[in-house]
């Protein structure tokens, strides 16, 4: 099934959630961040300033980008269809995102995609998305 | 001390509507809190405690509907975990009744997203901005059938599911559809008019998915020495287990269900094994939501549940484990897209003896009524109820 692009709907502005706005500013220049306790050293996802595993502060980095796919699907009933799926990071936690450049009915579990970035609709911010490595 | 037993359900309606255009919200609330207290033999005055979750009209919680129908409550709750706060609510009810803080509950749910248009599983809903995943997951299309499809997907993948293993589910709900003059789909269908319907998201077809339906149900819950002055079968409440189960931070496995934890506290405080079970109502928003559910209450082990549920296996008179009697969410309705309380109903008119004879369990004295609420895909509840007849 071929890849169409479709409309990237994005509710509020980065500015509405002060937490997570240096996430998009790095998306902007291409980077995709995530945030990592100074505690416990873990990663996690999405980014939060304490950290959702032993509420330690939390610094931003920059992600390989590098990710396999852990699980999908392609949404046929919609206009055009889209695939949503969860990405595991190279650094370690799972996340939320849509794959795209690609022929949807090529999605495997497990298969190596990295990062790409889409602007949203509107006045909506930079976004990353997969599409296969 | 133990709660076991502390409360009987004593009324349960199911309203018949599935489209109701004419009728507002909160009076779709108040026919079912009537129908419910009729069935009790209990009237409006006796009700001093009102539970409801986010289906409920107005802005603050209970208020409203406390406000609509005219409640003179010393207790209320409207604890919100989408399609499951039925059985929280069973759970709460159970320990207000037990803590004295009310005698006479009364539990309501209503809705009507057919009348309303809405895409329930296709459309994605934008939520509050400030919800702290909100920007990280909807410019990514999380529509509700396209995160049950990842689930089932990944079932697939760890443990050799089948479309047609998936499809005996709906099959089963169909077979017993046809008797519920009420049910949206009344056509018995069979695998492979499951597995041959288009397909909404992968790897589940349109059959795989729940209705779209208006309607509601509520349930009036009473303590021990009330139920056993009423005119009505005993159905006690003996076992209750709620849970959430969230994304951790991104450690994601989405291969079970919140059931794997709400199950085990029920189970113990009710003192029964799954194997004791008589009658299952399992929410059924998707073929994959009852496979994944039973597994997690422990009806088989995990990964087994393609197997389990194939060949008929939920078919009352046919089948080991009867389950949604009533056709269900696959066949039946899903009123305000919340399914956990018609799962009570049909629970208590199995262990009542009242559902129809054709699907009615002979000598049904132990049911589960397990809910899900939210999305497997990201974060939901899982609330499981037993219930004994006395």
């Amino acid at each position: 099934m071929a890849y169409v692009a479709r409309k990237i709907q994005f509710v509020g502005t980065p500015e509405t959630n002060p937490e997570t706005k240096p996430f998009f500013e790095g998306a902007a220049e291409g980077k995709l961040m995530i945030r990592r306790c100074t505690s416990c050293k873990k990663a996690h996802w999405y980014p939060r300033e304490l950290c959702p595993f032993c509420f330690g502060n939390c610094e931003w980095e920059q992600a390989s980008g590098n990710a396999k796919i852990y699980t999908y699907s392609v949404m046929e009933r919609a206009t055009p269809p889209y695939a949503i799926g969860y990405v595991t990071l190279a650094e370690g936690p799972s996340v939320l995102t849509n794959f795209v450049d690609t022929d949807l009915g090529a999605l495997k579990i497990g298969l190596d995609v990295k990062v790409t970035f889409i602007k949203a609709e509107g006045d909506g911010p930079v976004l990353p998305f997969f599409t296969p490595a | 001390m133990s709660l076991k037993g502390a409360a009987y359900i004593a009324g349960a309606w199911e309203h018949p509507t599935r489209k109701a255009p004419d009728k507002s919200i909160a009076l779709l609330h108040a026919e079912c809190a009537r129908g419910a207290l009729a069935d009790a033999g209990l009237t409006k005055d006796d009700v001093d405690g009102y539970f409801c979750a986010g289906d409920a009209p107005g802005a603050l919680g209970p208020l409203s509907m406390v406000d609509y129908m005219n409640l003179k409550c010393r207790h209320v709750d409207s604890t919100d975990v989408g399609g499951s706060s039925y059985q929280v609510a069973v759970g709460h009810a159970l320990e207000a009744i037990a803590a004295g803080r009310c005698n006479v509950a009364l539990i309501t749910l209503a809705g009507r997203p057919r009348s309303e248009g809405q895409a329930t599983g296709t459309a994605p809903r934008p939520g509050n901005p400030a919800a702290p995943e909100m920007q990280f997951e909807f410019p990514y299309g999380p529509a509700t059938a396209n995160l049950y499809g990842m689930c089932a997907q990944r079932h697939i993948y760890e443990y050799g599911t089948s479309s047609q293993q998936l499809a005996w589910i709906k099959v089963a709900a169909s077979h017993h559809a046809q008797h519920n003059p009420n049910a949206m789909l009344r056509d018995v269908v069979t695998v492979e008019d499951v597995v041959n319907s288009p397909m909404v998201s992968t790897p589940l077809h349109r059959l795989d998915c729940c209705v779209i339906s208006d309607g509601g149900g509520a349930l009036v819950l009473t303590k021990p020495e009330i139920a056993k002055s009423l005119k009505r079968p005993l159905v006690k409440v003996i076992g209750v287990g709620e849970s959430p189960k969230h994304q951790a931070g991104g450690q994601i496995d989405l291969t079970y269900t919140a059931a794997r934890w709400s199950g085990p506290p029920a189970w113990e405080m009710a003192g029964i094994k799954p194997a004791d079970i008589k009658y299952a109502s399992i929410y059924d928003s998707f073929t994959i939501t009852v496979l994944m559910q039973l597994e997690d209450l422990g009806f088989c082990e995990k990964g087994q549940g393609g197997k389990f549920v194939a060949d008929g296996n939920l078919i009352s008179g046919i089948g080991k484990l009867p389950f949604n009697t009533d056709g269900g969410g696959l066949c039946s309705n899903h009123p305000a897209n919340r399914g956990g309380i018609t799962k009570i109903i049909e629970a208590v008119r199995q262990l009542r003896n009242e559902a129809h004879p054709a699907v009615q369990v002979r000598n049904c004295d132990l049911a589960i009524a397990h809910g899900t609420g939210g999305t497997l895909g990201t974060r939901h509840c899982g609330s499981t109820v037993i219930l004994e007849r006395e």
